[in-house]
């Protein structure tokens, strides 16, 4: 077994394993630290650009490698997307919300590295994760002249190869050596993706999971029942 | 269960309802459990908060987990009378967050040291040197002292061991002692009632080791001087309850709602009965929303309106008509019929002293104390008499002292004449001084006089005191004359209605209405007209004055010692209910007398420097009417003069060590305490040892180690901060005046610079960081009001009831009774080998209550310095006393009863009883000591709780037999039985383990003047007017009139309105603040609504309710005038120094005032002020200290020395400041490192060059 096989093979379910797991555990037994541990109350300059931006690029491009990565290949086809126009959105999309994640989170950055009182305050791990994401993003951020290179060529193969990967390794087939021919860039990116599924459990990154959507939907009035308390 | 399964269940089925509208879910519940077990605990323990705040409030303590979780009101005080409300429940909300100063960032953990401190000293050891020389090294390198003591309030504390420090601060003591005498060590705490058991610790080792004590009662200005002038009391006042049996309430600077939280219920629920309330009080103050009527009086001119009150009081009860009831009381319970002699002066005659039996040729047939017996003229014979009751009989004899209406000689029945009107002589001119600016100076009033030959065979005027107050107060007798008014609306005489509408502000017919309501309610209910008054009147440099016209009116309608009626003057929490059991233990009485006990603010006055800077002179406030034999003085002069003559006392006493003192007239051939005693008035007389105020600033002279504890004195209390800062401490200052008015001083040496840096030592003990410790050099970590057994009383209410130990002292802490056994252990180690057993010359005033209080005859002063008499101790100097002390066994004696009580017995107010019982008691209940010494064998007072039991089994107010013995010892002194008081609680012993299951009520004693009953609530006063027990003054009764010659000197014979002084501190402002929009507005100080003194202030819970740091009130218009805005940055400036806070700006004030409340410091949220460059200051930083002759005056009757009893009082409330705003943008908070420049500049720039 290479490295390669250790990394794009193994890795992932370890990654999504400490994920799920973790995440299950943390949500059990230690619910008063799910929570976002905002700082704003410290500090409050600049927050409403730094903050907007980097959560509005970051979940759009969430949402962009859900859309391009998970969704079936046939679907788009189905619904007359070719693949070159399929890359070309993503580059695009990728390239305006990655930058715009790229702006808010330096500013985020600075500001937890060099604000003192955000600073003193906050975790080790807050500094960390965050450096981790801005690696993962600049590093996002390099693949696009590689797929801008692979779109004026007409060639959706790397694309397609990705894809294929992701679904090789969610349908637990896991086939490594589709990555075999991807820019090493791609592989990289890969590498630190998969390493904040693996650090979210530990990270104030939880507070994704309790996105209170449930509130658009619900009831005007909730009552709830009696019932024997744990 | 799995909260994410359950929140997967979140999305199965769920009922709903109100067609969609709502849902019922199933989700899990188990989260509200956070809020369930933040209530949950494991016990309940019974405390209190020992916070000088009066309430008194018995707390549950709640104990989860070894900690603290939070309190909350106790709800089972024994019951009232069927027709009262309860006291409870009691607390309010700075009670109720209290227990976030266990566990905050405030908290003391560890013994604390300035760090340059323990350098020094580490190094000094490490040298080989033992403490006392490794201390001794210190001081003696001027560049080493000034390493630790420059750097004051500037941070740099570092951790060390409970070992360590006390052997520093055993060194320092023990060094101090040697070198420059015990009494330049200096013990300060106040108030015994919060947390007595802490208190008596520190006094106790301090009495032990020599050092005197510091009152605070007058420091604090919360000693209402007319009381002991008036009365001969200190303070008594009536329980909260009492204000329930009030038919007209006048409340007049006393909060009650903000400053008596618990008890305010009382004066609301009066109101549902019928009774009125008027209100008086400058600003809209919380009290002044449940008055009928609200009289806003400007500020400082209180006296003005009670004496037109009391001057329609007097002219419609009293002289148009005769109101029985009044007239009974004036007779029997008042000076009113004494004859007061006159003295020929310019155009007619003015007032002089009281008649005496001595004055007649054959001494009215008292061969007793002639000069002390004051004379009426007894309407049934048609003769001068010298009632029963008055002070002469108090000393040397049995029986008469009593306010029976009887003759001393023979014991006829008597009735004392009011007024020789109907009989009169003649009328006499009587020239009355007055000092408002622009009347005249001495007003001639015509007076019914009684002519009469004396023993000397001059023939002489008397008239009554009451006829004399009558003219005083302007009235029209028909006699003639000028000065008196035709009607309330003649604005021109003083004391008419509408001249106090001019003076005061207030509606000339509100004050008339007032006046004729307030006597005729007493006069229909038998004195049940009652003024709740308190720290905001008392608090001005003439605060006599307001309190001496508020007690006129009270006397006149003959409201003091009926239940519902009388003074109610309420400050800090002074009525130590088991007094008489507590004060041996903690001034050591059990081992030595007399302790060294100092006022106050004589001390600091002297000690901070704050006489270099005087502004007020003395002369401008002397009566044209008096002799003014002290022309020319200073008020420091007076002051230094008072102590040589045994009137005050002075610390250190002598300028010399009063160890070596003792040595010395040893060497010089004196065996004995009478051969010391010649000997050191020999050096007296030919000047070689003089009083050390009469020469603070030389070396010899200073204060060398201060221990402060229970206490914010910097931070607070210290009037005049800056001069604490700059004089005492040697600490970067903000004082912006070079002073020099000292230089006028002709008894006070004069050294043309100040000394800085005068401690050499500063330990505060405390369980919170606040300024005194930030100022300190060392910092002991004390247990918190939930860590500590101890007692805890109140004036508001009469039960007793502990400070309990629900938690252990948390991380290094200890309680203060364990602390100061500590701290003596390692002095006993220490002395034993530098001190060994020393005799100590303890120099003491005149002290009242003891037969020394007839030290002075006839109100004469006579100055042994100027050669008017000869100096002999305990009549015209101080009594020296010699006590033997063997230092090395203090800890011996601090752990255990001493032998003294049983030998000595125990006292209170003069009167005596045999202890042998108790003491025995005591060896049972306590155990005895067991380790070998002095103390073998006694009764132990190791632990804290065995303390709180020894101070209960010997106070009568705890322990029934002893309410028996000195009931019984008073009994003989009066001639009456008085045992009925207390006859059904005979048997009882109330002990630490009761009060911890229920607060109990106290048992009548003699210490007090009211009783505890199932009838009337503790009022005032009330023994005197129901047992004819004779108030403790010259006549017996309760005076209107003052015949001392420094009070006729000062105006202040009878009550006189006198204004404000002015302070000039307000003049002496920096161009920079010149040159700006400004305002000056006079300084006002009343309480906080979210601290008790500084405590709270600085709390979390607190800060959040307000602006989370210093602010200061100012009125709309004021504010507009000069550009300030609310919230906006303002700094208060005068010649004092400087203070930061926002600004208020609120209709709730009037103009030409700022209102700072008190105990803002500056630990929270203070930045720096642009003036002075220093941190922003506190609320004293502004102000300064001044001294009044007439609170001076000793050995003479109730004007006589007791421990914060009387003395000079820190008043504080005339000052001015200049107000601006300071721009945000300029705001400094100082946050910068220590630059070796920053710390060279302790004074703000361009200071301090002289």
């Amino acid at each position: 077994m290479n490295i390669k096989t250790i990394v794009f093979g193994v890795y992932p379910y370890i990654a999504l394993t400490v994920f799920i797991i973790g995440s299950w555990l943390r949500f059990d037994h230690a619910q008063y630290t799910w929570k976002t541990d905002s700082t704003q109350l410290l500090s409050k300059a600049n927050m409403v650009l730094a903050s907007n931006f980097f959560h509005v690029g970051i979940l759009s491009i969430f949402l962009g490698h859900f859309a391009g990565l998970v969704l079936p290949h046939g679907l788009w086809l189905a619904l007359g997307i070719s693949d070159m126009q399929h890359q070309w959105v993503a580059i695009i999309a990728g390239a305006v919300f990655g930058t715009m994640c790229l702006l808010g989170g330096v500013m985020l950055w600075m500001r937890r590295m060099f604000n003192r009182r955000i600073a003193v305050t906050g975790r080790r791990m807050d500094k960390f994760i965050l450096t981790w994401l801005m690696l993962t993003l600049l590093l996002g951020l390099a693949t696009i002249p590689v797929s801008i290179g692979h779109a004026n060529h007409g060639d959706p193969a790397v694309m397609l190869a990705l894809s294929d990967w992701v679904k090789s390794i969610l349908t637990l087939q896991p086939e490594p050596a589709l990555l075999d021919n991807v820019d090493p860039v791609f592989r990289a990116h890969l590498f630190f993706g998969m390493t904040v599924f693996l650090l979210f459990p530990f990270t104030r990154l939880v507070h994704v999971l309790s996105a209170p959507f449930g509130y658009l939907m619900r009831s005007y009035q909730v009552v709830r029942t009696k019932r024997r308390l744990a | 269960m799995s909260h994410f399964l359950d929140r997967l269940k979140f999305f199965k089925a769920q009922d709903s309802f109100s067609n969609g509208h709502g849902v019922v879910t199933n989700e899990d519940r188990s989260w509200e459990d956070a809020y369930r077990n933040r209530w949950r605990h494991d016990k309940v323990v019974r405390s209190t908060h020992g916070v000088n705040c009066t309430g008194g409030c018995s707390w549950k303590i709640f104990v989860k987990n070894g900690l603290v979780a939070f309190e909350m009101q106790q709800t089972d005080y024994p019951r009232t009378r069927d027709d009262l409300p309860n006291h409870e429940p009691r607390g309010c909300q700075r009670g109720a967050s209290y227990s976030w100063y266990l566990y905050s960032p405030h908290r003391i953990k560890h013994p604390m040291i300035r760090a340059r401190l323990l350098d020094l000293y580490r190094a000094e050891r490490k040298s080989g040197k033992d403490p006392v020389e490794a201390w001794s090294a210190i001081q003696a390198d001027e560049a080493k002292r000034l390493k630790y003591v420059g750097v004051r309030g500037l941070g740099g504390f570092v951790r060390t061991s409970w070992d360590e420090v006390t052997e520093i601060i055993a060194a320092a003591n023990v060094y101090t002692i040697k070198k420059w005498g015990p009494d330049r060590i200096y013990g300060f705490s106040p108030i015994p009632a919060m947390s007595m058991i802490s208190y008596a610790a520190g006094s106790r080792y301090l009495s032990l080791i020599g050092a005197p004590c510091g009152s605070f009662y007058d420091w604090y200005c919360d000693l209402p001087a007319a009381s002991p002038q008036t009365w001969g009391e200190q303070t008594d006042v009536p329980e909260a309850a009492d204000w329930y049996n009030s038919t007209y309430l006048i409340i007049t600077g006393a909060n009650l709602p903000m400053t008596r939280t618990p008890d305010a219920h009382f004066a609301t629920e009066v109101r549902y009965k019928g009774t009125k309330v008027v209100s008086m009080a400058p600003d809209y103050a919380e009290y002044v929303k449940f008055a009928d009527l609200w009289m806003p009086v400007k500020q400082g001119t209180d006296a003005a309106a009670f004496l037109a009150m009391g001057h329609v009081a007097l002219k419609e009860f009293h002289i148009n008509r005769q109101d029985p009831y009044f007239q009974e009381y004036a007779r029997k319970y008042t000076d009113m019929p004494m004859q007061v002699l006159l003295r020929k002066h310019g155009e007619g005659y003015v007032t002089d002293r009281n008649l005496r039996a001595s004055d007649f040729v054959g001494n009215l047939g008292e061969s007793n104390n002639p000069d002390w017996k004051t004379v009426v003229f007894d309407s049934k014979t048609k003769s001068f008499v010298a009632p029963n009751g008055s002070i002469g009989f108090r000393w040397g004899e049995d029986g008469k002292w009593n306010l029976l209406e009887r003759a001393g000689a023979g014991q006829a029945e008597i009735q004392a004449e009011l007024s020789c009107i109907e009989q009169r002589d003649e009328v006499a001119s009587v020239g009355f001084p007055h000092f408002t600016p622009g009347e005249a100076e001495l007003l001639y009033r015509n007076v019914p006089v009684r002519k009469l030959k004396l023993a000397s065979g001059e023939d002489a005027f008397v008239a009554s005191v009451f006829d004399l107050q009558v003219a005083q107060y302007g009235i029209d007798r028909g006699l003639g004359g000028g000065n008196v008014a035709k009607s309330y609306d003649d604005a021109k005489v003083a004391y008419t209605p509408a001249w106090a509408a001019k003076v005061t502000g207030v509606k000339a017919a509100d004050i008339e209405r007032t006046g004729r309501e307030f006597a005729d309610n007493a006069s229909k209910t038998k004195g049940k007209s009652m003024v709740i008054m308190g720290a905001a009147i008392n608090h001005w440099y003439h605060n006599d004055l307001s309190y001496r016209s508020i007690m006129n009116l009270l006397h006149m309608c003959g409201c003091v010692g009926q239940t519902g009626g009388g003074w109610a003057h309420y400050v800090g929490q002074e009525k130590l209910r088991p007094q008489a059991g507590w004060a041996p233990i903690a001034f050591a009485g059990d081992w030595n007398r007399p302790p060294r006990q100092q006022n106050s603010t004589s001390y600091w006055y002297f000690h901070t420097d704050q006489w270099r800077y005087e502004t007020v002179d003395a002369d401008a406030l002397l009566s044209p009417a008096g002799r003014n034999r002290n022309k020319g003085d200073t008020l420091a002069d007076y002051n230094v003069k008072a102590t040589r003559m045994g009137w005050l006392p002075s610390a250190p006493h002598f300028n010399r060590n009063p160890l070596d003192l003792v040595a010395e007239a040893e060497k010089a051939g004196a065996t004995d305490e009478a051969g010391i005693s010649r000997y050191v008035v020999e050096q007296l007389k030919a000047n070689k040892l003089d009083v050390a105020f009469a020469d603070p600033d030389n070396p010899v002279n200073w204060p060398r180690n201060l221990i402060v504890w229970r206490s914010n004195l910097i931070g607070t209390s210290a009037k005049g901060h800056e001069y604490f800062l700059k004089h005492l401490l040697g600490a970067q200052n903000g004082v912006m005046q070079e002073g020099g008015a000292g230089k006028n001083c002709k008894e006070v040496k004069w050294h043309e610079e100040g000394p800085t840096g005068k401690l050499d030592l500063m330990v505060d003990i405390n369980f919170r960081l606040n300024s005194t410790g930030a100022y300190s050099d060392i910092i002991l970590p004390t247990a918190t009001w939930y860590e500590k057994n101890d007692l805890n009383t109140t004036d508001m209410h009469p039960f007793v009831h502990p400070l309990g130990e629900a938690v252990t002292p948390g991380w290094e802490s200890k309680s203060d009774w364990q602390i100061f056994k500590r701290l003596a252990k390692a002095f006993s180690g220490l002395a034993a080998k530098h001190l060994g057993t020393r005799k100590d010359l303890v120099a003491l005033p005149m002290q009242h209550d003891s037969a020394q209080e007839l030290a002075q005859p006839l109100g004469e002063v006579k100055d042994w310095k100027k050669g008017e008499c000869e100096p002999i101790p305990g009549k015209t100097m101080s009594i020296l006393k010699v006590v033997e002390r063997d230092f090395g066994q203090t800890y011996n004696k601090y752990i255990a009863l001493g032998p003294l009580l049983t030998k000595l017995g125990n006292n209170v107010k003069g009167i005596d009883w045999n202890t042998e019982q108790e003491y025995k008691e005591l060896a049972s209940l306590n155990r005895t000591v067991s380790e070998p010494g002095v103390s073998f064998g006694m009764p132990s007072l190791e632990e804290d709780i065995a303390v709180c039991d020894s101070v209960m089994r010997l106070a009568p107010e705890t322990n029934g037999e002893v309410a028996h013995k000195s009931w019984s010892a008073l009994s003989k002194k009066t001639g009456i039985d008085h045992h009925h008081l207390y006859a059904g609680r005979h048997e009882d012993k109330i002990t630490f383990r009761d009060i911890v299951a229920q607060p109990r009520k106290i048992i009548t004693a003699p210490t007090w003047s009211g009783i505890e009953s199932e009838t009337v609530s503790y009022t005032a006063g009330y023994t005197n007017i129901h047992e004819h027990i004779p108030f403790r003054t010259l006549t017996g009764r309760a005076h209107f009139y003052q015949d001392h010659e420094w009070f006729l000197d000062f105006g202040e014979g009878f009550c006189t309105f006198k204004p404000p002084v002015d302070l000039k501190a307000h003049e002496v402002i920096p161009d920079s603040v010149k040159k700006k929009p400004h305002l000056t507005l006079s300084w006002i100080t009343p309480h906080s609504k979210w601290g008790i003194h500084s405590s709270y202030q600085d709390n979390l819970r607190m800060l959040t309710l307000f602006r989370g740091g210093p602010y200061v009130w100012v009125s709309e218009d004021d504010a507009k005038s000069v550009g300030i805005e609310d919230n906006d940055w303002v700094e208060a400036i005068n010649a004092n120094g400087a203070t930061m806070a926002r600004a208020v700006v609120s209709q709730r004030v009037p103009r030409g005032m700022a209102l700072m409340y008190h105990a803002q410091e500056k630990n929270v949220n203070v930045p720096g002020s642009p003036s002075s460059g220093k941190r922003g200051g506190i609320l004293n930083s502004v102000t300064r200290v001044v001294v009044k002759p007439t609170n001076m005056v000793g050995g003479y009757a109730q004007l006589a020395y007791g421990f914060n009893y009387y003395g000079t009082v820190g008043c504080n409330r005339d000052e001015q400041v200049v107000l601006h705003k300071v721009a945000d943008q300029d705001i400094d908070w100082l946050e910068r490192p220590l630059t070796p420049e920053r710390e060279a500049q302790r004074n703000p720039k361009g200071i301090g060059k002289k």
